[in-house]
């Protein structure tokens, strides 16, 4: 037993509304060690951050379970600032640097240097004036500590990405009790380079002693970076071991959670259905859709196949489905088995038997506030009369809870949904279980031709799976015809029988699921 | 260390028992019941007292009942209560113009109110569809515009009948006019009850859990269903193929037609139509009932309008009789408008919480 380490997380748990998302985290942190954390999206990463950082969020949905060791000390933060003041030091995915101020300002805010002047003496420190002189050199100081070069006085609007992501960790640098410092995907915007300088930069805070928490997708960087790797999975840590005994392939495996290498996936590299009908087709659409406008797109979808729609954000794949689906204003034509669709009419589209799973889960997709009985059951209910019983000769419609609870426990049931009931909130679910409400929405329509756009943004990989399992069950077994749009190119090649890539808001072409991949970095390239 | 997650646990519970329920809520049934207990002793008859609160329950509970369809829809509070109220006088003076008497100008005023209601109603939900987003602003002014527009009007139209009209010129209504005759009474006698001090209007009360009943049946068919989709998250509904302009028109035209059947429920109670400025003090003291009730900007039930009227219209009948006899000073109006505006700027604090 040489020295206790910096930290020690003890058997951590956290469950939101009974779902639990922690289980027995334990975590031990020397000083000047660099640890890498790494974990698909919902593994637990961000919750367990969280904890350590005093979150508002964690306080509020009934705080967590196990200890937090600091020094020695137990500690238990009420909130960031305690946080802080026991020498944490966070970096958002997300920046907090205020756009109209410099470097320097950011740097140094609520801890200026200051001066004491007449004023100040005669009300209170509020009135000090500031050393500018003073706080430039403990901008370039913590500047320099990084290794790279940021113009202190340059505002921060005006810098690119990486300068931002610099300013804001040279901000907790400057910080002098700074001893363990948090960085959640801090590479995730930075260029090659950039990134070369933060990890160097990182290294250096480690020779001084800080210790740091390491948040990335990027897998080389934890291996040239760390000292030490954990991984998470479904709110386990499921292993830990020193990063010169691993590589990428056993990080990815122990993600996952089965053998990425081996598992043997089914894609589909012949273009099959030619022969098939033509159940719907989409000639010259143009899509007002802020920030992914289509403006011409000729399409033809197959009966029963499962066509993918990719492309790189804000080419227009996305505005597709939504103009389709009249939810935002649109002009073309689009003929559906024979016969013409009015666009701009959501309950046209869904008298024709379409359904649309939407990208956005809390704006579109959900009634947070109500009970996922009704979330089920409202557009079925609304548009093919279903859940109802009817009395004096359909005069009267009146809702029928018991099949619409029916209903709702079989899909729960179906798609595994975590949830306390059918009666619980909608918005008390996490966005994985939500999606399954939004498919669960979609198939109880029983609909001919369904959109599913995004259907895995930000869900966790157990239910990512389950979703595009059930995507496929329901094409094969009902015989529905799928749209699914979806900025994951390897899930559309899994799922799909044909790839639409769209590019500067037109079709650049389509290609079979299994083609390979350069041929579709090239037509999503093509037109942009 | 599970001694206190256990603590901590029960010390939650009780808060979130509380904030269900709703801390002015609380304070004011506790008051409420304060003044119960309290009244024997200053003096004050509890029976007579009680039938006051459950007289004054009777005349102002579909008024208040008009709050639930555009609280559901996403509307607001109507705060433009006085335009269905004035529909409601219109039919009221109508069926004496035309020469109605006894109870059956009771009904010939709702039917003569009814069409007002409807066209005021739709012009009202079309003006409201037009500013999505600020419908509680825009209802006020709505509200305040209307009752000083029939100032006018009431003066000016053509009403001949001698039981209305000012002795003197002949023309233009009175500022209150007597329903003796016409329709004083006409269904709180319906099976009234009396014993001893305490009377019970039944026929009134039955009248409002008729109506009541017929809106918690209404949030239970397809069409409710849609309305409270509407109020809950318009872009879903949309995308779920309801016309969500059509819906929030239907609220409107409903919360307008049971202002309209709720001010002359008022009026066979009372016994007087109260015309010019009268319309414009009712609207305040609807909302903060129904928010008393528990109800909040975007969710009500029949229950939050049955608790909220009750424990309003308790406190506005107790606090002058009890205050009066114990401290021998007029506090009541005092208290009436704390209570009613402090209400309301509870509710709407609570709007933000409540919106993501």
């Amino acid at each position: 037993m040489s020295k206790a380490p910096l930290l020690e997380m003890k058997n951590i748990k956290k469950d939101f509304f009974g779902n639990q998302v922690l289980s027995d985290i334990n975590l031990t942190i020397e000083e000047g060690e660099v640890v890498g954390l790494c974990g698909e999206n919902g593994a637990g990463k961000s919750t367990l951050m969280k904890i350590l950082f005093g979150a508002d969020v964690i306080r509020e949905t009934g705080g967590y379970g196990g200890d937090i060791i600091l020094d020695s000390q137990k500690v238990s933060f009420q909130s960031p600032f305690d946080a802080i003041a026991a020498g944490i030091g966070m970096v958002h995915q997300e920046f907090s640097l205020i756009p109209g101020f410099t470097a320097t300002e950011n740097i140094l805010l609520n801890r200026e240097s200051k001066k004491k002047s007449v004023l100040s003496d005669l009300f209170s420190d509020r009135m000090d004036t500031l050393d500018r002189k003073d706080m430039d050199r403990r901008a370039i100081e913590s500047i320099e500590k990084m290794g790279v070069t940021i113009d202190k006085n340059m505002l921060i609007s005006n810098m690119p990405v990486g300068h931002k992501q610099f300013t804001e960790i040279a901000r907790e640098l400057s910080k002098e009790q700074l001893k363990l410092l948090i960085l959640d995907e801090p590479t995730a915007v930075l260029t090659e380079k950039e990134a070369e300088a933060l990890l160097d930069s990182i290294r250096g805070m480690s020779k001084r002693g800080i210790a740091v928490i390491f948040i990335t997708h990027r897998l080389g960087e934890i291996l040239a970076v760390c000292d030490k790797v954990v991984t998470m999975r479904d709110g386990y840590v499921v292993n830990e071991s020193a990063t010169k005994d691993t590589s990428v392939q056993d990080i990815t495996k122990w993600m996952v959670g089965r053998d990425v290498a081996d598992s043997d996936v089914a894609y589909v590299t012949e273009d099959t259905g030619a022969d098939k009908n033509i159940i719907m087709s989409i000639k010259n659409l143009w899509v007002d859709m802020p920030g992914e406008t289509v403006r011409n797109v000729s399409l033809d979808v197959r009966e029963g196949e499962i066509l993918g729609i990719g492309g790189l954000a804000g080419q227009g794949k996305l505005g597709i489905p939504n103009g389709v689906m009249g939810l935002y204003h649109s002009g073309g034509t689009v003929t559906f088995e024979g016969k013409d669709i009015p666009l701009n009419n959501p309950r046209k589209c869904l008298d024709s038997s379409f359904a649309f799973v939407s990208e956005d889960r809390r704006g579109v997709g959900l009634l947070l506030d109500e009970s996922l009985e009704w979330n089920v059951s409202f557009p079925a209910m609304q548009i093919q009369d279903k859940f109802l019983k009817k009395y004096f000769g359909g005069l009267l419609k009146w809702r029928d809870d018991a099949a619409i609870r029916e209903v709702t426990d079989k899909y729960i049931e179906e798609f595994k949904i975590k949830c306390t009931g059918s009666t619980q909130k909608a918005k008390e679910l996490s966005g994985g279980n939500q999606q399954k409400i939004c498919l669960a929405k979609a198939f109880a329509l029983e609909p001919k031709l369904l959109f599913v756009s995004e259907p895995t943004r930000g869900i966790d990989v157990g239910a990512k799976a389950l979703v595009l399992d059930a995507l496929k069950k329901f094409n094969k077994e009902q015989g529905v015809t799928i749209v699914m749009v979806s900025s994951e190119l390897e899930e559309l090649r899994r799922t799909c029988d044909r790839i639409a890539i769209v590019s500067g808001g037109k079709v650049a072409g389509i290609l079979p699921a299994g083609e390979q991949l350069e041929k579709f970095g090239e037509l999503m390239l093509k037109n942009c | 260390m599970t001694e206190k997650t256990n603590t901590i646990t029960l010390s939650d519970r009780v808060k979130d028992i509380a904030k269900d329920f709703g801390l002015p809520r609380l304070i004011i049934t506790g008051f409420l019941v304060l003044l119960l207990v309290v009244s024997p002793f200053v003096g004050a008859d509890l029976p007579t007292q009680i039938s006051n609160i459950i007289n004054r329950f009777s005349w102002n509970g579909i008024l208040v009942l008009a709050m639930v369809p555009m609280v559901h829809s996403g509307c607001g509070l109507n705060f433009g209560l006085p335009l269905g109220i004035i529909s409601g006088l219109l039919g009221a003076t109508l069926s004496i113009e035309l020469g109605f008497s006894g109870a059956f100008s009771f009904l010939m005023a709702i039917l003569l109110a009814t069409p007002f209601a409807l066209v005021f109603g739709c012009i009202y939900g079309w003006l409201l569809n037009k500013i999505k987003g600020g419908e509680m602003m825009i209802a006020t002014y709505v509200g305040f515009s209307s009752v000083s527009l029939m100032c006018m009007m009431w003066l000016l139209l053509p009403y001949h009948s001698p039981n209305m009209v000012w002795g003197m010129a002949g023309k233009g209504l009175r500022t209150t006019i007597s329903l003796e005759g016409y329709y004083t009474q006409a269904l709180a006698k319906i099976l009234q009850i009396n014993i001893g001090n305490l009377s019970i209007p039944t026929g009134s009360i039955l009248f409002f859990a008729l109506l009541a009943f017929g809106m918690w049946a209404f949030l239970h068919t397809k069409t409710g269903t849609a309305m409270t989709a509407v109020g809950s998250n318009p872009e879903f509904a949309r995308s779920s193929g309801v016309n969500v302009d059509k819906i929030r028109l239907i609220s409107v035209v409903m919360s307008t037609w049971l202002a309209a059947i709720g001010i002359l429920v008022y009026e066979q109670g009372f016994g007087f139509i109260q015309l010019y400025m009268a319309p414009f003090y009712m609207a305040l003291p609807a909302v903060s009932a129904i928010l008393i009730g528990g109800a909040s900007v975007n969710k009500a039930s029949v229950m939050n309008v049955i608790i909220g009227t009750i424990l309003f219209q308790g406190i506005v009948t107790m606090t002058p009789t009890v205050m009066n006899n114990m401290i021998h000073l007029d506090m009541s109006e005092v208290i009436r408008i704390i209570v009613s505006n402090g209400m309301i700027l509870y509710a709407l604090t609570r709007k933000t919480e409540e919106t993501k």
